[in-house]
């Protein structure tokens, strides 16, 4: 009581005091024990025009004649604060820095996937919301609720789902992982495998010719995967997956604060799939046997003071796989005759560091530098043919973010250094003999093979801050063995009325093909390799593309209808031909090569718990064989895409239900035409087309708490199955044994449960 | 050949105009998203104005600008003309008048819609 009144006795003159007068100092908070004043910053009243800015000492005195009790501290490039006056007299606070740079900001969107309305780019944005829709399990799968991008079935030998956009492979797509292009050279076939789906914060998909600030390599487009960062993914999360067909899968990740400024991860990866299946009876494993472990360390540092950000990543894996004769025992029959098998076994290290730095005086001025690292070799044997290869790769640039005039003009510049290194070694058993014994076939087969490029890139970006925006880029680079060349590309958004939005792109793209890497299921066959030039060129595409959106709102809710176009021109190609079954050639495009792509989509987002994707693609991918022009064999024509889902609300102890469910619709593909040179051939004629097909996904999730939740799920649902997926199962070391006409799934349904956990 | 080119480009553009760029934060009145494009692309056409970034919630309109390419009095005095009010600068009524219906922030009816 006594104490009661003494305090009451001195806060009265106090608060009597403070209506009249507040004085103070603002800082700044520094990364050392020192505190920097921050002079000219403004101290005003909530809501009036009220205020003072501070003097050289960062002090201030600002009179309250009008009672407020909300006073504002702001200064630019800092986050402005508010602060409740009660009846201090006496005011010490310190401002923190906003930080501008986008590789650290990353913000949360509030559709899970959803066209950016702003830039001149189509990008399509994936959070880690819509990435859970599909639970399992790496990178490959992330992209089946998506409908920009068409997921393949995985045939019997790989086990891996391959990606196409605008029609075209993967290799025509630049994938990255944080700006660091990784899906590349010698892990094009498997690398999409190898990224854990958990490791995955979000993806940015851009359709058409991406930015030329990440190369010259994408061609149809560019998917980049944002991974967890220490800084902001849980302090503890922990993910297993069990399937029906006796995959499981684990993934754990931590992550803690070393100081205040420095952050690490380590995020852990492991998969197991032993249990043999051969539901088709051909003697055959549906699926792989598997086994990776995957482990990545990242180290965050972040000085917002300063304006300094960095990471350092370390990354090893080791991923081995078995396929082939369901009797087959590699201690036993690894490269005879007994039995046709399979091992593939990768192992990959990768290191890489970025920083960057934003101008704190100067916002608008950043530097961006990143080095990669990364070492991939694989040894494998398919069968009696036997592959191996190892692919040492660099990847560094520096970029510079600027203004010109005002931040309505913005540029990019910076450069860029390659270096790939690549060792092959080619057993193509059966054929040895009739490889074309020329240059280009022993470089490829036995020796090293180096490319490097450097180059330098420049982009503009014009923003009228409200209808307009367009991005004009070129670089030019020195390729050891392309040459110097220039990549020009260019984005233009445009809104002529409210709520509709035109897109236009075109540009360059150029690439060397990596035959074997990117067809490496051309081995499990007993085609004969074609090698009949010594000097396959680089290849070399325009992409031109147009969109249309259109927002507007359907019985009161909010809907959307997107309309693209995109048309692919190969100017040349290093052509893959498959059409003589007992052959598979490689060489350079004589005539014509394209691909459009026209894509209609209709998204409905019913209520804020339920939404609607519904897609309509079509494809027309055209080459010049030698045989004649025509339609990329195992591509469908015609696709239907729709995707529903519902969630139930979120209780007071954030509990919630959430459904989701994909229904796929395949059109006919083509098989490669039967040359019936050979008629005592016991070669399967497959001239007739592919049946068209229907897949359905369906997930369920329960979340029980912040911090706990469980799903399961089910793959395939109507039971679809492609009747022979691997023609001459029965004679596999004879003539027409091939396992690379899959065009739909080969189990039936599949079904899954798993929980994850995560502790904040 | 193209690397020096561009590294000079880049330390040339880097040094140009550093240390003439000033800093300035004052409140400008104003209620909904029309009025922060006004006032946004309003500042930032005028010749000197680098950066102009306007928050709805505080009113507070943060500037980069080049000093010796305009006098902060001029920014305020454009803002003005639009119809704004600055804390230094009151608009004419016949500026006021121009806005939008959904911009008059001086109508407390308009001022608690947007609350």
């Amino acid at each position: 009581m006594k104490y009661f009144l003494t305090n009451l006795i001195f806060l009265i003159p106090l608060t009597i005091i403070s209506q009249a007068n507040i004085s103070g100092i603002v800082l700044e908070k520094s990364s050392t024990e020192s505190e920097i004043v921050l002079p000219g910053a403004n101290v005003y009243w909530m809501d009036t025009a009220k205020g003072v800015v501070t003097n050289l000492d960062g002090e201030f005195n600002i009179s309250n004649s009008g009672n407020y009790n909300k006073l504002i501290i702001s200064y630019v490039g800092f986050k402005s604060d508010t602060i409740n006056i009660e009846n201090q007299t006496f005011i010490k606070h310190y401002l923190k820095p906003e930080s501008t740079l986008d590789a650290v900001n990353i913000k949360a969107i509030s559709k899970t996937s959803s066209v950016s309305y702003l830039t001149s780019q189509n990008i399509i944005n994936v959070s880690s919301e819509e990435l859970l829709k599909a639970a399992c399990c790496n990178l490959s799968e992330s992209f089946e609720t998506n409908p920009s991008i068409d997921v393949n079935f995985t045939d019997a030998i790989t086990g891996v789902k391959q990606i196409q956009m605008l029609g075209l492979t993967s290799p025509y797509i630049l994938i990255t992982t944080e700006n660091i292009p990784t899906i590349r050279g010698a892990s094009q076939t498997y690398g999409l495998s190898l990224i854990p789906g958990t490791w995955v914060e979000s993806l940015q998909i851009t359709k058409g010719v991406g930015s030329v600030v990440n190369g010259y390599e994408s061609i149809s487009g560019q998917i980049n995967a944002e991974l967890q960062k220490p800084n902001s993914d849980f302090p503890l999360f922990f993910n297993t997956y069990l399937n029906t067909m006796g995959k499981f899968e684990l993934n754990t990740h931590y992550n803690t604060k070393i100081s205040n400024k420095l952050s690490t991860g380590l995020y852990f990866h492991f998969n197991n799939h032993d249990e043999s299946h051969d539901t088709n009876q051909d003697g055959f494993l549906d699926l792989p046997l598997s086994k990776q472990i995957n482990f990545l360390n990242r180290w965050q540092y972040t000085d917002l003071e300063r304006g300094l950000v960095g990471f350092l990543n370390f990354r090893y894996l080791e991923d081995d796989k078995q396929s082939g004769e369901v009797d087959f025992d590699p201690e036993l029959h690894r490269l005879t005759t007994n039995y046709w098998g399979s091992e593939v076994n990768t192992e990959r290290f990768d290191t890489s560091i970025k920083f960057g730095y934003v101008n704190p005086d100067i916002t608008y001025q950043t530097v961006g530098f990143q080095l990669a690292y990364s070492d991939h070799s694989q040894n494998s044997y398919f069968g009696i043919n036997q592959y191996d290869i190892s692919h040492q790769s660099i990847f560094s640039n520096i970029i510079y973010n600027s203004i010109l005039g005002d931040t309505r003009h913005k540029i990019k510049t910076g450069l860029n250094f390659n270096s790939d290194r690549y060792k092959e070694n080619v057993v193509n058993a059966f054929y040895t003999a009739i490889i074309s014994p020329n240059d280009y076939a022993t470089e490829f087969i036995n020796n090293d093979r180096s490319e490097n490029s450097i180059g330098a890139f420049f982009e503009y970006n014009f923003d009228n801050l409200s209808n307009l925006n367009l991005t004009a880029g070129i670089r030019a680079d020195e390729h050891n063995k392309m040459g110097t060349f220039l990549t020009p590309r260019f984005h233009l958004r445009y809104t002529p009325v409210e709520k509709s939005v035109i897109r236009l792109s075109f540009g360059r793209g150029k690439r060397m093909a990596n035959i074997f890497a990117e067809n490496q299921n051309l081995f499990a066959t007993t085609r004969e390799i074609i090698l009949t030039t010594d000097d396959l060129k680089s290849e070399d595409a325009w992409n031109y593309g147009v969109s249309f959106l259109q927002n507007f709102n359907l019985f009161n809710s909010k809907a959307e209808l997107v309309f693209d176009y995109y048309y692919t021109n190969f100017t040349n190609q290093v052509v893959v031909d498959w059409e003589n079954p007992f052959e598979i050639s490689f060489y350079n495009l004589d005539g014509k090569s394209y691909a459009s792509s026209f894509q209609s989509q209709f998204n409905y987002y019913i209520s804020e718990n339920i939404d609607l994707k519904l897609a309509y693609k079509l494809y027309d991918v055209k080459t010049d064989y030698n045989s004649g022009s025509l339609r990329k064999p195992m591509t469908p024509k015609e696709r239907i895409f729709l995707n529903f889902s519902v969630n139930s609300n979120i209780n007071e102890n954030k509990s919630q239900w959430k459904f989701d469910t994909t229904f796929n619709w395949i059109g006919e593909q083509r098989y490669p035409y039967p040359i019936a040179e050979n008629t005592t051939s016991i070669i399967p004629i497959y001239q007739a087309p592919t049946p068209d097909f229907t897949t359905v996904n369906s997930q369920l999730t329960r979340v029980f708490s912040e911090k706990f939740e469980f799903y399961i799920g089910a793959e395939n649902l109507t039971n679809t199955k492609q009747k022979n997926p691997i023609f001459m199962s029965e004679n596999p070391f004879n003539q027409g044994f091939d396992t690379t006409f899959v065009y739909g799934p080969i189990f039936g349904s599949m079904y899954y449960a798993g929980l994850r956990f995560k502790i904040y | 050949m193209i690397k020096y080119i561009l590294i000079s480009v880049l330390i040339s553009l880097s040094t140009i105009d550093q240390n003439s760029n000033a800093k300035a934060n004052f409140r400008v009145d104003g209620v909904c998203g029309m009025c922060k494009d006004r006032i946004e692309i309003t500042t930032i056409k005028l010749k000197g104005v680098k950066v102009s970034k306007w928050d709805i919630s505080t009113k507070q309109l943060s500037l980069i600008y080049n000093e010796k390419k305009i006098k902060l009095n001029d920014i305020h005095k454009s803002i003005a003309e639009t119809g704004h009010d600055t804390d230094k600068i009151t608009a004419t009524d016949k500026a006021y008048n121009t806005l939008d219906p959904c911009c008059k922030y001086r109508d407390p009816a308009v001022v608690k819609n947007h609350q």
